[in-house]
């Protein structure tokens, strides 16, 4: 029997609903178990000295002072380390001449960027090896340093890594139908040039790791704030020459990860080393300063963009060119191409067109290496495609709303293949547009605009349209030789009280994971939410599996979670039927009740089941299965990604004498499919627009040309914060997939990736009467007044 | 980073806190609210000083009219200005200032003598008490002294203060029946520091207009006070665009601070003239 999830009022109707988050309680009343909580016995801490150079060469390091320090036990150094932690290179083999070089745990020889770690300082507590760290004397000789992105290639620039020939670390070009026919016949062609800022993520719990080393027991424990503990296990084996199952990889409570912690840190696999090398526990919590410098960047993109229209604003083209630096390495083993080559998979992604080219170009400099956060390419590729759209609907005089309506794929369009080769099992573009439409009051929105015209008040209203990438395949990671799974697993698990356990490999951030996993189980083997409990994040007790990232969690993990449970819903039933003497597909489960399936009358209680099977065995046939645990797997099959589609519209008003942007409302209609826990995922879409909005208007990374980090501080890198946050609106189309029985696909790039373009658009549309127009984020009061003539421009 | 104070000492008394900071000898930083001190120290600007922890001396906190000026002591804490009406009468430009003081938690617990004696170019309390003409109370081993607001500011984070001498109070010539005093300012978030932020505080017979975020103390823009005075509101836009020299750093550049600082003048010139309408 399938669920019917058409039907709200099915026994069990837990998919579907906003049920309680079942850790919620726990971390809200501070009893969340992070790395930093736990103390091991012989614990010691790690402080690091890093690097205060872009660029230069290690002439010597005199640790003595620091050794002096009392309570200094140990003192590494890159050499130290790589006697026992082999190097690793951050490259995939399906993306066709990726290079990078060689990266250490520690720096060998020489420093490539601004916090690079160096040496290793251990003590019996941080601020003792904070004070050794001080006393550490590393002689430099300073090398060349390269910033600019779009100078790297050029002959006069340094090569950072010469063995490697060039900065370019990878390039491709994506090319469909014949763009320059279709430029050069088109009724309009619109170039804009783009810029997006470096962001960090900015997690609430810094990056933070713990590893014990038991050598009589051959055994590595590391207590990770990780999104994905299989992946980690994986990587600390290899690279400390240790059997995969004897690493262990647990991850409690994370405090947010956003992508950040989805990748292998060469600070915390020192650590790991220096555990390894003195044989007890080692603790590593990256504190702000060095987060900022230390934790990956993203989104540093500069694109020169066109977009060829006829005259009924119909597109005929995209021509796409992306740069983007990533600062030394290549970050392992997810990689620092994935960004630009996402960039080429998405823009244009709504649209029906026939000619599109794309390439990105990803140089090597000296700043702290970039790779995958939150919605990775997307914000850029929507920021470029919906700009582009809404400058060609003003050139033609047209509506940005119609504009959309006659380009976007029809409704029924689907399966298609787009111009850059992604694959669509089934999107809502128009139903979505349209329920935008009527949520914000669209016509009443632009009279309101027009009667602040009159006033003098310059509002304006941008909507961005855009695709996203979730329930990654293999094709993804696993097909370029990364040890990444793109499977999950789930063990569901009926103990004799009746209660439910279920084991996933996806993993909580505090986003909800394990309140989606506990009502998915619920509703598949038929009891209450409160009798399932979640464990997730530990690689000796779960199903193997990826973790959480790329909107995986709900798709995959959660169709594993379903498959599961309703395996043991049929094994309970089957031993149910011989125990009522009814035939199986005549009896339900429902609120932990084996009931009668067309009655609904109780007919036994689980625990009373639990008790026979576990403690009365005997008194059931002997051939009777008695299987109440059940595991099942899923990854997808039939598609690489599963995308999904939204549109977000952003109100706002620019004060143009000081370029401030006060943001008045924001909506989004997104459909990823089922939505198992409205809340959850209104959640993760209002989270995603607010990381969204601080690109749009906040966030960025300022690096001087001598490679320096100029805003490594909360206090001048700005998050966005609750104050400048507008009232979100959102709403959803459900498209399930049917590739699983759950129909999921995942939600929590959306936000990210529309509201970017959606604001530089409202900006635009504000300020077009002043013939003014931006298209480098972040949108500062400065760059506005600048782009309005109110200030001269930068030479 | 972990703090590495060099010590901690409670101060008993003001008295009792002097001889701290004396016997100190230039290693003493006084702690009152904390609230640059302890995030100063949690990253190592600050290290090995001993803390003269003052945030019990009641004696030092309080608003009072003292007659012909309003007396605040120095570890009256800024949601307490907030909510006095004491201050609200008698100088509204420091009520009015409290809600652009970073957040809830730290106006709890920051106060204005702390603000002052750290002498944030960006803060708005000393930007204040040198629009309103603000003398400062300071007590040291060799007793007391008054400085002159204009006086006190030297340089970032650097004040008139001898190293073992403590602010104890500030004491400002009362709003008189048609003052006017407003402060604007615009910030990327609410609580941040300002780009740029401005004082106008205006007497029968004269203006004074202070500027905080725009140089390395804050600073009276003279010349744009004598046009004013002059009753050229115009000149007085251009005369302080002119007469101050803003930083550049990752925020603003000096050009937009400057811009900038010529549309809050007119917005406070703006808020005079509706007041009086």
């Amino acid at each position: 029997m399938s669920i019917r999830f058409g039907n709200p009022d099915r026994p069990n109707s837990y998919i579907g609903k906003t049920v309680p988050r079942p850790n919620a309680a726990k971390l809200v009343q501070g009893r969340g178990r992070y790395v930093d909580d736990i103390v091991l016995p012989r614990m010691v801490h790690v402080a690091f000295v890093r690097s205060p150079f872009a660029h230069a060469r290690i002439a010597g390091i005199d640790a003595e002072a620091a050794k002096g320090v009392r309570g200094v036990l140990r003192v590494f150094t890159g050499a130290d380390i790589a006697a026992v932690c082999t190097p690793w290179v951050g490259v995939l083999n399906h993306l066709k001449g990726l290079k990078s070089p060689p990266e250490h745990a520690l720096a060998v020889d020489r420093v490539c960027w601004v916090g690079e770690p160096v040496v290793a300082v251990v003590a019996g507590s941080r601020s003792v090896a904070e004070d050794g760290a001080a006393l550490v004397e590393v002689a430099y000789d300073p090398l060349p340093v390269v910033t600019e992105t779009m100078t790297a290639l050029d002959a006069e620039t340094p090569v950072i890594h010469p063995e490697l020939g060039d900065n370019l670390a990878f390039r491709r070009l994506h090319e469909t139908g014949d763009v320059d026919a279709a430029m050069a016949g088109a009724h309009k062609v619109v170039t804009a040039r783009f810029r997006t800022a470096r962001h960090t993520g900015v997690t609430l719990e810094p990056r933070s790791i713990l590893v014990d080393w038991n050598p009589a027991d051959v055994r590595m424990t590391a207590y990770h704030s990780t999104q994905a503990p299989h992946m980690i296990q994986a990587v600390l084996a290899k690279h400390l020459d240790i059997p995969e199952s004897r690493v262990r990889v647990i991850c409690g409570d994370v405090g947010g990860s956003y992508g950040i912690k989805v990748h292998v840190y060469p600070d915390e696999i020192a650590t790991a080393a220096i555990a390894k090398i003195m044989g007890r526990p080692v603790k590593f919590v990256a504190d702000r300063l060095e987060s900022f410098n230390s934790d990956i960047h993203a989104r540093d993109h500069e694109i020169e963009a066109r977009i060829a229209v006829d005259a009924q604003g119909g597109i005929l083209a995209f021509d796409v060119d992306d740069w983007t630096g990533i600062g030394p390495y290549s970050v392992y083993p997810r990689t620092s191409a994935i960004e630009g080559n996402q960039v080429v998979n998405l823009c244009g992604g709504p649209y029906r067109f026939e000619n599109y080219r794309a390439r990105t170009t990803v140089v090597f400099q000296n700043k702290a290496p970039t790779c995958q956060y939150r919605a990775v390419g997307h914000p850029i590729a929507v920021a470029v495609t919906e700009g582009l759209v809404d400058m060609a609907a003003a050139e033609l005089g047209l509506d940005p709303i119609e504009i959309r309506r006659r380009n976007l794929y029809a409704d029924d369009a689907y399966p298609v293949t787009s111009p850059a080769n992604m694959r669509f099992e089934g999107l809502s573009h128009h139903a979505s547009l349209n329920r935008l439409v009527e949520m914000m009051g669209y016509d009443a929105l632009r009279a309101d605009q027009a009667e602040a015209r009159r006033q003098g008040r310059y509002r304006g209203i941008g909507i961005a349209s855009f695709i996203e990438l979730t329930n990654p395949s293999p094709f993804m990671y696993g097909i370029g030789g990364a040890r990444i799974s793109s499977q999950d697993g789930c063990t569901v698990r009926m103990d004799p009280d009746g209660s439910v356990v279920a084991l996933s490999g996806v993993t909580e951030q505090g986003q909800g994971t394990e309140a989606m996993l506990a009502q998915i189980v619920a509703e598949g083997v038929g009891v209450k939410p409160g009798q399932v409990r979640i464990v997730t994040g530990d690689t000796e007790i779960t199903p193997y599996g990826g973790g959480t990232w790329a909107s995986r969690g709900a798709g995959i993990g959660g169709e594993a979670a379903l498959q599961a449970a309703r395996a043991l819903r049929r094994a309970i039933l089957d031993v149910a039927s011989v125990l009522l003497q009814d035939r199986a597909d005549a009896l339900d489960i429902r609120d932990g009740q084996v009931v009668d399936g067309t009655t609904g009358g109780a007919r036994m209680p689980l625990e009373e089941l639990g008790r026979i099977v576990y403690f009365r065995g005997d008194t059931l046939p002997k051939d009777l299965p008695r299987e109440l645990v059940q595991t099942r797997h899923y990854t997808t099959k039939e598609y690489p990604f599963a995308f999904t589609n939204g549109v977000q519209a952003s109100y706002l008003e620019v004060d143009t004498d000081t370029g401030i942007v006060t943001l008045l409302k924001h909506w989004c209609v997104e459909d990823c499919g089922r939505v198992i826990n409205p809340q959850l995922v209104d959640e993760q879409i209002r989270g995603g627009i607010v990381q969204g909005l601080g690109g749009a208007l906040f966030e960025e990374i300022h690096y001087d040309a001598e490679g320096q980090l100029l805003n490594g501080s909360m206090a001048d890198y700005l998050v966005p914060m609750a104050a400048e946050m507008p009232d979100m609106v959102i709403a959803h189309v459900e498209t399930p997939t049917q590739e699983s029985e759950l129909g999921a696909k995942g939600a929590g790039e959306a936000g990210t990736a529309g509201a970017p373009a959606a604001v530089m658009n409202a900006i635009n549309d504000a300020l077009r009467p002043l013939d003014a127009r931006l298209t480098e984020m972040p949108f500062t009061p400065e760059r506005i007044l600048r782009a309005l003539g109110k200030i001269g421009d930068l030479t | 980073m972990k703090a590495s104070a060099g010590g901690y000492a409670r101060a008993e008394s003001t008295r009792h806190a002097i001889e701290l900071l004396v016997s100190a000898d230039g290693q003493g930083r006084v702690l009152a609210g904390g609230q640059s001190l302890v995030a100063a120290l949690n990253m190592r600007l600050s290290s090995d000083d001993l803390l003269v922890d003052i945030s019990r001396l009641s004696e030092l906190s309080g608003v009072r009219d003292a007659g012909g000026t309003l007396r605040i002591g120095a570890l009256t804490r800024h949601a307490e200005i907030g909510r006095s009406q004491l201050v609200r009468t008698h100088a509204p430009l420091l009520s009015e200032a409290v809600r652009y003081i970073a957040h809830a938690a730290i106006r709890n617990r920051g106060t204005i003598g702390g603000a002052l004696a750290h002498a944030d170019p960006a803060a708005e309390f000393p930007a204040c008490a040198l629009a309103l003409g603000a003398t400062l109370h300071v007590e040291g081993p060799n007793g007391a002294r008054a400085i002159a607001a204009e006086d006190f500011f030297e340089s970032v984070f650097t004040t008139a203060l001898d190293e073992d001498e403590i602010l104890v109070e500030l004491s400002l010539p009362k709003c008189g029946p048609g003052d006017a005093q407003v402060i604007e300012e615009v910030a990327r978030r609410s609580g941040d520091y300002a780009l740029a932020g401005l004082c106008l505080v205006k007497r029968p017979t004269a203006y004074r207009v202070a500027l905080f975020s725009v140089a390395e103390t804050p600073v009276l823009a003279q010349r744009c006070m004598a046009a004013l005075e002059a009753g050229d509101p115009d000149g007085a836009v251009e005369a302080l665009r002119a007469e101050i020299s803003p930083p550049s750093d990752t925020q603003a550049t000096a050009e937009y601070r400057r811009h900038l600082a010529g549309i809050l003048l007119r917005r406070a010139l703006a808020r005079l003239q509706g007041d009086r309408s």
